[in-house]
């Protein structure tokens, strides 16, 4: 269920994990890490600078059950998204 | 809806890019919500050895020559591919770390918190003259029947 870039930008994020400087499985490893600490329906925002986490955390999200809501891709890094189900 | 699977792999290798190579797999399938199981035979028990050498007195010559003529640990294992006496591993070690890829030792480390099952083929510990107290702690220590239980378990089983 990916969201507009627009929604994205405006989507209140409850926790933000910062994996960047990990390498695979570093990002999916901070990404168990983190979604503990977030209510079910919150998102959790994942940074990330191994670009194999464009199509890891999505991975992850359906592995998982949860939704991953999209990317905003920064100058040297990314912002991925996700909401708790 | 979550999904809890499971993954076995028997690591037989005692390379340091394949002992790399399963642990990627094994702590990615672990932080993707699955139960992993690893057993370690032949070479790849080196990978579990500790750095410093207990006193094991009671070994034959034969398995003491073993003990030294093997890596003692990740940090001693050589590579599959491009080895050159020793070299590779280190320039590999530093591409490594130029990448922030964890070290085998903090894989092992991450594996542990992961709680990923690691066990030890007694059969070859039997065979290649390795004791329980040369290995890290944390393993357990059992036979093919055991994998092979596991492995029934699994819907992935890998042999590297």
């Amino acid at each position: 269920m990916t969201i507009t870039l627009e929604e994205l930008r405006d989507v209140p994020v409850a926790v933000v994990v910062d994996a960047r400087g990990t390498s695979c499985p570093g990002p999916i490893l901070a990404a168990k890490k983190g979604i503990p600490a977030v209510a079910s329906g919150a998102v959790m925002e994942v940074m990330a600078t191994d670009s194999g986490t464009l199509k890891d955390l999505p991975a992850w999200c359906k592995k998982m059950g949860h939704d991953f809501l999209g990317v905003i891709e920064e100058p040297g890094y990314l912002r991925l998204f996700l909401r708790k189900v | 809806m979550a999904q809890t699977d499971k993954k076995t792999i028997v690591l037989f290798s005692g390379d340091l890019d394949k002992v790399l190579a399963a642990f990627v797999i094994a702590n990615g399938a672990a932080a993707m919500g699955d139960d992993v199981t690893m057993f370690f035979t032949f070479w790849g028990l080196n990978a579990l050895r500790r750095d410093h050498k207990p006193a094991t007195p009671d070994k034959t010559p034969l398995q003491r020559m073993f003990a030294t003529m093997m890596p003692r640990g990740p940090k001693k294992l050589a590579m599959s591919r491009m080895n050159f006496a020793g070299a590779g591993p280190v320039l590999m070690k530093r591409m490594m770390r130029a990448n922030h890829v964890m070290s085998i030792d903090e894989m092992i480390a991450t594996a542990k918190e992961q709680e990923i099952k690691m066990i030890a083929c007694t059969m070859s510990m039997d065979v290649m003259g390795l004791r329980a107290e040369e290995l890290i702690d944390g393993l357990e220590f059992a036979g093919v029947a055991t994998y092979l239980g596991e492995a029934d378990e699994a819907n992935v089983n890998l042999f590297i």
